[in-house]
């Protein structure tokens, strides 16, 4: 039965770490570009969430209302002006522009908040939980879960069904030819980070709401969305959650062997994967 | 009147300079044709009226509007379409979805899904697959069908009919007299010179970045043209 329930709240935990990678593979798919700061926007996310909740005196999921349109405001700026100065056939530059966003954000924060671990207090909803047979699942992990299964369903709807989603493929097919159809890539950009800022947002949140965080946690969740990326296959969204389980599960095999050996496990389950399927296990199917 | 005009237009690649000042004019309701050997900058031309190649505001003038410096999707707006040389859909779009984004401009006129159905029948089976899954000729009819959702007022055809078959040339061209109508202007680029002496107005030789040679194509010289072509 103890594993059963290690596996069940792997799963479970994996919703997070999809969350943290919907965004990042979200970017990747539209601009080609890989966010090094991602994890630290999480961690700001949270922070904010912080500053928010604390002041107006909200639960943390109330101030989702808040924090995910300012988050995407911060995205669309930030794209429109700053990175979009560094995107070119040459991917070294925004790589380069967002590990020094990173190292920014990380000493901000630090600077405002101080090194001190926080926590996003969530009341009740942290210790609730349901039974189901003699397995207990928290109420939270379990809202999480769900939330990210919503999450990427409706990214996956909003690339494929919406007007939008397909100015986002066509930018990414070419964005120049994009262009001449009278689609400003500098904007169609903007909106796409501007969405994936919207999910850190909430990714943000549920990480303050799940575990304490500091000015330094944000490079670690960057590594977790990687990888669930990875592991998922680029460029496929259902794929990034099942990433995010196996992530998950792995770890929580590895903790009950030896405690020590959590993260360990998880990333032996990526270079396992990496090695045996390169383009992970479900990647995009090319036509 | 000139709907679109250029005035000694300029066009740099790098240190590489591909035009050394070009004058072309196409009126309301012309078809126009730019014939030249490879490299004479006849592509180079069209990237930079479509926007794809920033010029000095007042080397292309639009209804005499000078947008040389705009970017492609402001021109898009103002009724420029091109089709681009090799079709370029846009692979992970079905055909429909490349249609669609053709009208992202959206400005209003008579070109829709349906009347873009009805001037290329053959790809209302296929509306629902890839793109990429088509024939070189129903490809280059998505990216005709495409331009033509912007309801422009001058469609610029880059290689035209580089890289199809014969039939579907001829089907390419049958239905060219329908595509320029009811206004609409169309800038086309073609290898085969007696076919865009055959369907066009007036047409433009180029050579090493210059115009050589221009007429009207009905009374083009075969001779004077072989001259031009080679830059004599």
């Amino acid at each position: 039965m103890d594993w059963i329930n290690i596996i069940v709240q792997g799963i479970l935990i994996g919703g997070l770490y999809a969350l943290f990678a919907a965004g990042l593979s979200l970017i990747f798919g539209v601009m080609r570009l890989v966010n090094i700061a991602h994890g630290d926007l999480i961690v700001l996310a949270a922070f904010l969430g912080l500053t928010v909740t604390a002041s107006i005196g909200i639960h943390p999921l109330t101030a989702l209302l808040i924090v995910v349109p300012i988050m995407a405001m911060v995205g669309y700026a930030l794209q429109y002006l700053l990175l979009n100065r560094t995107m070119g056939d040459d991917i070294l530059p925004p790589l380069l522009v967002t590990f020094g966003l990173s190292v920014i954000i990380q000493n901000a924060l630090l600077e405002v908040y101080s090194a001190d671990p926080q926590k996003l207090q969530s009341g009740p909803l942290e210790t609730a939980s349901i039974s189901i047979g003699s397995i207990n699942i928290g109420v939270l992990p379990l809202l999480m879960f769900v939330v990210a299964i919503a999450v990427i369903g409706g990214l996956q709807w909003l690339f494929y069904k919406t007007a939008i989603g397909r100015a986002f493929r066509a930018t990414s097919d070419n964005a120049d030819i994009a262009q001449l159809m009278g689609l400003n890539k500098a904007h169609v950009f903007g909106l796409a980070m501007a969405l994936s800022l919207s999910v850190v947002a909430i990714a943000g949140i549920f990480l303050g709401m799940r575990t304490a965080f500091d000015p330094a946690s944000g490079p670690a969740r960057l590594i977790f969305g990687f990888e669930a990326v990875i592991i998922g296959g680029l460029g496929n969204l259902w794929g990034t959650l099942i990433g995010g389980v196996i992530l998950g599960v792995a770890q929580g095999i590895g903790a009950k062997i030896n405690p020590g050996w959590q993260l360990l496990a998880g990333h032996c389950a990526f270079l396992l994967v990496l090695a045996i399927r390169p383009k992970g296990l479900f990647p995009r199917v090319e036509h | 009147m000139p709907m679109l005009n250029t005035q000694g237009l300029t066009g740099h690649y790098g240190d590489f300079q591909a035009l050394f000042g070009l004058d072309i004019t196409v009126g309301k309701n012309e078809s126009v044709s730019l014939i030249g050997a490879n490299g004479a900058g006849k592509t180079t031309t069209m990237r930079a009226i479509a926007g794809l190649l920033s010029s000095p505001a007042h080397m292309i003038q639009w209804k005499e509007q000078s947008i040389g410096n705009l970017r492609a999707d402001q021109v898009a707006k103002l009724g420029i379409a091109m089709v681009p040389e090799g079709r370029q859909l846009f692979p992970s779009l079905s055909v429909e979805e490349n249609l669609k984004i053709g009208a992202q401009s959206a400005r209003s006129g008579p070109w829709k899904l349906n009347s873009v159905y009805e001037l290329f029948p053959m790809l209302t089976e296929h509306r629902h697959k890839p793109s990429t899954s088509l024939s070189g000729g129903q490809q280059q009819m998505v990216a005709i069908g495409r331009a033509l959702m912007s309801n422009p007022e001058i469609i610029l055809f880059d290689e035209i009919s580089l890289g199809l078959a014969p039939i579907v040339i001829k089907q390419i061209y049958t239905a060219l007299p329908e595509i320029v109508r009811d206004g609409t202007s169309a800038l086309i680029v073609e290898q085969d010179i007696k076919k865009a002496l055959q369907y066009t107005d007036r047409f433009y030789c180029l050579s090493e970045g210059r115009v050589t040679l221009n007429g009207d194509s009905a009374n083009a010289d075969q001779h004077d043209i072989v001259q031009a072509y080679f830059g004599n």
